[in-house]
């Protein structure tokens, strides 16, 4: 005799044949390469951040006031007021951070397996597309709690835009709903954070994660397991080197959010500001529309790409150079598929060229973010004296962003011409019984 | 009738007339959504002429005054700022102003009216920041040739006491100059021009 849980079930199933099938393609019979090593945690670190950010930006929308004379009160009053509020917007900032640190590491997970080449151009083109939306996403976010860095951020990011010749006042005009951020601005971008812009997150990670399942997933040595020998403990057409997702990824991926836990929770209950990296000591300060930050900077996580604009002069009357110069440094990421053609996938098996590239990217990625967090302004006079600080500054930014882009000529010169020098690939994941 | 040759050229007239009428509806629809971003009617209200009492601004010092929700800095300028004014051209990319950023009656190297009062919208050319003035005529971390003038702490642009920009900083134009006119020897009108003038 049946119980009332597996009659359930079957009611349902009847119902809805298709369910079963679509949780055994996704979980229970999704082949993962057996050899997952700890760059592999990052993706389902995200979408556990991704489930934070929802549930814990929730439950703000119910006490914050979406308002310029409103907005900074409100978010006192949960800091303060509101039972255990403080936790929940600590939550919620510290998370915010956490998304980029798990973002930034998946990604360059993928570039450094090679999980970006055919036939994963699309998976990397939608995680482009999420990184691009999650950028929107936290600037607007960033801008709620109307302090004076939320609003100068605010101000200096819009006019990004009004570098564009000719269109350029009149859009910045158009986004800002008034002649400086405004009650209208601060709307307009809550609205577009906590509605528009998680349901365009949501649906590209389906799409992100449906494509992933349809061409399966790369893994450290970069080969393809559906290309070796078949046949497996659970299904003798399938992979060999393969094994179900769940329970054997999913196991593997709690452990990774149990480490992942302690090291948010240590960051939410002793050190929610980081010394001012996560939440920024001018945002304190109400926003003033006549008083900047003395210390403007973007937070840590928008400042490699943010240098970018300060390291390019105004020429010929417009200062959109290096507005065009930080868009391309996203859009070279989008083409990188199409950069680096090179047939091995893994950096195991890549030419030392692409090792030293790889790690000089790393390098300028991080001499950007010193940059644009101030931290050479501050060293420099340290290290050398009394010297021109502007121009070494300068100097210094303008060859990171040398390397930067370098890289992606490089790579294209590297793989389009032969010139790589590649270990054999093995025919199997190298951890194989 | 299930046999009947399939006229390809009115099926591809019906489609491509489908999407040509939907596509027109999308976009005339669209319309209202676009324009509702747009300044309103209560914010374009909100851009009446201040008038800036001058007659406590020591000699060297800054006020700034709110006008249209932007700050105007009004600067009592010293004799020796203004002499150091014309040997800076050499380094400045636009020292004739000659981009249309200050209404015309507006010339020179002291950007001004009266050659003491600078009336300046402090607003960065780059991306509005607002910069800092840093008057003292003494080497600076940002610039060890420093004559005095306004420092962006954003973006590191450069401007002298007239807010005319430096070369080689990400700034491209000089700060802008307010219509202004003195309504009387301690008082300036910002947002209005000088009778006669505009």
């Amino acid at each position: 005799m049946a119980n009332v849980f597996t009659r359930m079930g079957d009611w349902v199933v009847e119902r809805s044949p298709g369910m079963l099938p679509m949780y055994r393609k996704h979980m229970t019979e999704y082949y993962a390469p057996k050899n997952f090593n700890l760059w592999y945690y990052f993706g389902s670190l995200a979408m556990l951040v991704l489930v934070n950010q929802i549930v814990t930006g929730i439950f703000l929308t119910m006490n914050y006031n979406p308002s310029a004379a409103g907005a900074f009160d409100s978010v006192e009053y949960i800091m303060r007021d509101v039972e255990w509020g403080w936790l929940i917007r600590y939550m919620h900032s510290t998370g915010a951070s956490l998304f980029f640190v798990v973002v930034f590491l998946h990604m360059f997970r993928g570039m450094m397996y090679g999980s970006f080449k055919k036939p994963r151009e699309l998976v990397w083109l939608l995680g482009m597309l999420i990184y691009l939306a999650l950028m929107a996403e936290a600037f607007m976010g960033y801008v709620l709690p109307w302090g004076n860095m939320s609003f100068w951020g605010a101000k200096v990011i819009i006019s990004l835009f009004g570098t564009i010749p000719v269109i350029g006042s009149t859009l910045v005009q158009w986004i800002m709903g008034d002649y400086l951020p405004a009650d209208a601005t601060l709307n307009r971008f809550f609205a577009l954070h906590v509605i528009a812009l998680p349901l365009v997150l949501l649906l590209l990670v389906v799409l992100h994660l449906a494509a992933l399942h349809e061409v399966g997933s790369n893994n450290p040595d970069g080969v393809e397991i559906k290309k070796g020998p078949k046949g497996n403990r659970w299904d003798p057409l399938k992979p060999a080197d393969g094994i179900p997702f769940h329970p054997y990824y999913t196991v593997k991926d709690l452990f990774g959010v149990g480490v992942f836990l302690m090291i948010a929770a240590f960051i939410i209950f002793f050190a929610p500001m980081l010394g001012g990296w996560f939440l920024e000591h001018d945002n304190f300060i109400r926003a003033n529309n006549l008083v900047t930050p003395a210390q403007i900077k973007p937070v840590w996580y928008f400042t490699p790409f943010y240098a970018i604009v300060r390291m390019f002069p105004a020429m010929f009357g417009t200062a959109v150079w290096g507005v065009l110069a930080m868009f391309s440094s996203i859009a070279v990421l989008f083409a990188l598929p199409w950069f680096d053609v090179g047939e091995v996938k893994s950096i195991r098996y890549r030419g030392t060229g692409y090792k030293v590239a790889l790690g000089l990217f790393v390098f300028a990625f991080f001499g950007l973010g010193a940059v644009g967090t101030d931290l050479t302004a501050e060293l420099i006079p340290k290290l050398f004296g009394h010297v021109d600080v502007t121009f070494w500054e300068n100097m210094f930014g303008r060859s990171m962003t040398a390397i930067y882009f370098g890289y992606f000529v490089f790579l294209w010169l590297y793989t389009h011409l032969g010139w790589e020098k590649t270990k054999p690939v093995p025919e199997r994941v190298t951890t194989h019984d | 009738m299930a046999n009947e040759v399939v006229d390809h050229g009115r099926r591809r007239f019906l489609t491509a007339a489908t999407a040509v009428v939907g596509g027109v509806g999308i976009v005339a629809a669209a319309v209202p959504f676009l324009k509702s971003w747009e300044p309103s009617a209560r914010a374009k209200a909100a851009g009446a002429p201040v008038i800036a009492d001058i007659s406590k601004i020591e000699l060297g010092q800054k006020v700034d005054f709110a006008w249209r929700g932007l700050p105007v800095f009004v600067v009592n300028r010293t004799p020796e700022q203004l002499a150091i004014l014309p040997s800076l051209d050499p380094r400045l990319s636009d020292p004739n102003s000659t981009v249309d950023q200050q209404p015309d009656y507006i010339k020179g190297p002291d950007r001004s009216i009266k050659p003491e009062w600078l009336v300046m919208v402090g607003i960065c050319t780059h991306l509005g920041c607002v910069p800092e003035m840093w008057p003292a005529i003494k080497p600076e971390p940002f610039d060890p040739d420093w004559k005095g003038g306004f420092f962006c702490p954003c973006h590191k642009s450069r401007y002298d006491l007239s807010g005319r920009v430096f070369k080689g900083v990400p700034a491209p134009k000089n700060m802008v100059i307010p219509p202004y006119n003195f309504a009387d020897e301690t008082h300036i009108q910002i947002g209005v021009d000088p009778k006669g003038a505009g």
